[in-house]
């Protein structure tokens, strides 16, 4: 394909004469391009077909995001098209590999004010099946405050979901309902009663949980705000569920939102797989009617997980707390499900901070400055028990909200044991961490002396003790010892 | 019952040894502190009555323990909790709050009903002390 070979060989074409001159020569590259503060930075890794230039290959990457198509048209002429090119400025081979990491600048003018739709359509949207390159994958943004400053933003943020919920200097508790499918209305309410009631601050309806045949939405809304209700009446607290109001139109959400929040719930889910669209209306009705937004991140690892392929978590958890969510899964290293302890921090770092240094640990190839937007709480959850609190309290903060939907439920003595055993294992840590303890190191002896008064505590760390997930991750941070060296 | 508000309060009731070392954590923090009581325990009654001003330039714990006791001595079976407040941006709220005097009984709370159209139900949490009126409840 003569687009992908190098611009080099043969007589130079004229830039503008009909046909096909390489991208790096239509201007998609240019080293000595110094972006502008305003400008929308990418890092894109990606593996070139053979015999195609890593230059010519990142600045078809800048050219396929943006304004370019496969051959000269004469139409560009009309326009200030060096204004709306995107620019490669740098290609960097990834050692040991076969990779490389173009960055890429894009003027502001690009981008509609407020629509992660339309920036996503761009910048992951023709490209990605571009035939010149054997893989391509979005790694990280840099949004500049210009742009933040266009979008609406967490509903809530976690300062004010605190003072909402009236809980402060510990991590909030959740569990996912389990079965995720089957139960009746009536069942279902009862777990999320006793989870409530034994100590957790939330309960959740799992992704896939909508309005089927076995449980209609609105007979799981009524059962439920019972279940949180006597809760309440019990601890005299507030509690929550997450009343997942995913369906097939945003007029069927809208309408399973109304009565979530005539029912005076304080929070409703939408799961991502409804859309960037579909989320961003929902973060406007959420903040317009003082209900939290919990985002539950299904379908993300059909593109976040492999290495070569797709979009980074770090990109979708930038795109998130944009469109507005107060809550995001984000990865709880210990877990079940993928995630590293470098990648999950940087997303986590991601989600909460105002600013951000460019960090190759934590994967962050940008510095990114969020213009006051208030932070996200991250939400770590799948395959994690009470006996993992020292090094989820390291690890993640306390921020954040931990889910133990197994590892309440499948607590011996019952669902609130399970519960009561969670919020102990919390409280005692974060208590040892305040009085300077090393949580990390002697975690395991806190936990057990909390076991002695605490027999549903005792339970649980006997029943979990030896469950970990340890195996290698996908896609890990390239910054090993190994810096990128410039081509 | 027990109300469970407040950062600790799955755990036995803190010493004041123990209390103390949150506070010291709070000054570490660079937060200042409030002390607050209050009768009327429902988990939507933001403002407790402030035990004088917020703590401000604290450097020793004792002086917050100080305050502390003699919130006690006046009001002995209300409920007082410690919150530390850090003033930074980006944050400008509580961090931390939890109880360090209960009243000797907690009755708890009513869960009022009222049925309402198509199945609903509308709920109201109502503090049994609340019967009475401020400074006769517990």
């Amino acid at each position: 394909m003569t687009v992908a070979g190098d611009g080099k060989a043969g007589a130079k074409k004229n830039r503008w004469s009909a046909g096909v001159t390489p991208y790096a020569e239509m201007g998609y590259y240019n080293a000595d391009y110094v972006p502008k503060d305003t400008d929308i930075l990418a890092a894109f890794r990606f593996v070139p077909q053979e015999g195609v230039e890593p230059i010519e290959a990142g600045a078809a990457v800048a050219g396929e995001s943006s304004t370019a198509t496969w051959t000269v048209v004469w139409t560009d002429r009309l326009t200030a098209y060096e204004h709306y090119q995107g620019k490669c400025y740098r290609v960097e081979k990834v050692p040991g590999t076969n990779q490389y990491i173009a960055f890429i600048a894009y003027d502001l003018d690009l981008f509609e004010e407020g629509s992660i739709a339309n920036m996503s359509s761009s910048l992951i949207g023709n490209v990605f099946g571009f035939k010149a390159l054997k893989s391509l994958r979005l790694e990280d943004l840099r949004i500049p405050p210009h742009y933040t400053k266009t979008f609406h933003g967490p509903p809530h943020g976690i300062m004010m979901e605190r003072e909402y919920l009236n809980k402060y200097g510990r991590p909030l508790l959740g569990a996912t309902v389990k079965p995720k499918l089957g139960l009746s209305a009536k069942n279902y309410g009862r777990v999320v009663y006793e989870a409530l009631r034994g100590g957790l601050d939330f309960t959740k309806d799992d992704e896939n949980i909508n309005s089927q045949p076995f449980m209609r939405w609105r007979d799981r809304w009524l059962f439920c705000m019972e279940a949180v209700n006597k809760a309440m009446a019990h601890t005299g607290e507030i509690k929550g569920h997450y009343l997942n109001v995913t369906a097939a139109t945003m007029e069927e959400m809208y309408e399973r939102a109304e009565f979530a929040k005539e029912l005076g719930s304080v929070i409703i889910m939408v799961d991502l797989t409804a859309g960037f669209t579909a989320i961003q209306s929902m973060a406007k009705w959420c903040r317009k009617n003082g209900v939290l937004l919990h985002l539950h991140r299904a379908g993300h690892s059909t593109y976040t997980r492999q290495k070569t392929h797709g979009v980074n978590f770090r990109v979708i958890a930038k795109w998130m707390r944009l469109a507005g969510v107060d809550h995001i899964h984000a990865g709880t290293v210990v877990g079940k499900l993928e995630g590293d302890l470098h990648s999950v921090q940087g997303y986590y770092k991601t989600l909460r901070t105002q600013y951000t240094e460019p960090d190759p640990m934590l994967g962050l190839y940008f510095e990114q400055d969020w213009a006051s937007m208030p932070g996200v709480m991250p939400v770590a959850s799948g395959g994690i028990h009470a006996g993992q609190m020292h090094l989820l309290l390291s690890y993640l903060g306390e921020d954040t909200i931990l889910q133990f939907g197994g590892g309440t439920i499948g607590h011996p003595d019952g669902i609130a044991a399970g519960a009561t055993a969670n919020r102990v294992a919390v409280e005692v840590m974060v208590q040892a961490r305040n009085e300077g303890k090393d949580i990390l190191r002697e975690g395991p002896e806190i936990l057990e002396k909390a076991c002695r008064w605490s027999p549903a505590l005792a339970k649980a760390i006997e029943t979990w003790k030896d469950i970990s997930f340890e195996f290698e991750s996908t896609d890990v941070p390239d910054a090993v010892a190994m810096p990128t060296v410039e081509v | 019952m027990r109300i469970t508000q407040g950062t600790f309060s799955y755990l036995p009731d803190f010493t004041d040894e123990e209390i103390a070392a949150q506070v010291q954590y709070i000054i570490d923090q660079g937060w200042s502190i409030m002390i607050e009581y209050t009768d009327d325990p429902h988990p939507r009654n933001t403002y407790w009555d402030m035990w004088g001003l917020p703590l401000f330039d604290i450097k020793d714990p004792a002086a917050v323990m100080q305050e502390l006791n003699e919130c006690r001595k006046a009001f002995p079976n209300h409920y007082i909790r410690i919150s530390g407040y850090n003033r930074q941006q980006g944050y400008q709220s509580t961090m931390i709050s939890f109880i360090c005097n209960r009243p000797k009984e907690e009755p708890g709370f009513e869960l009022d009903r009222m049925e309402w159209e198509d199945r609903q139900q509308k709920y109201r949490l109502k503090a049994y002390a609340l019967d009475k009126p401020k400074g006769q409840r517990y």
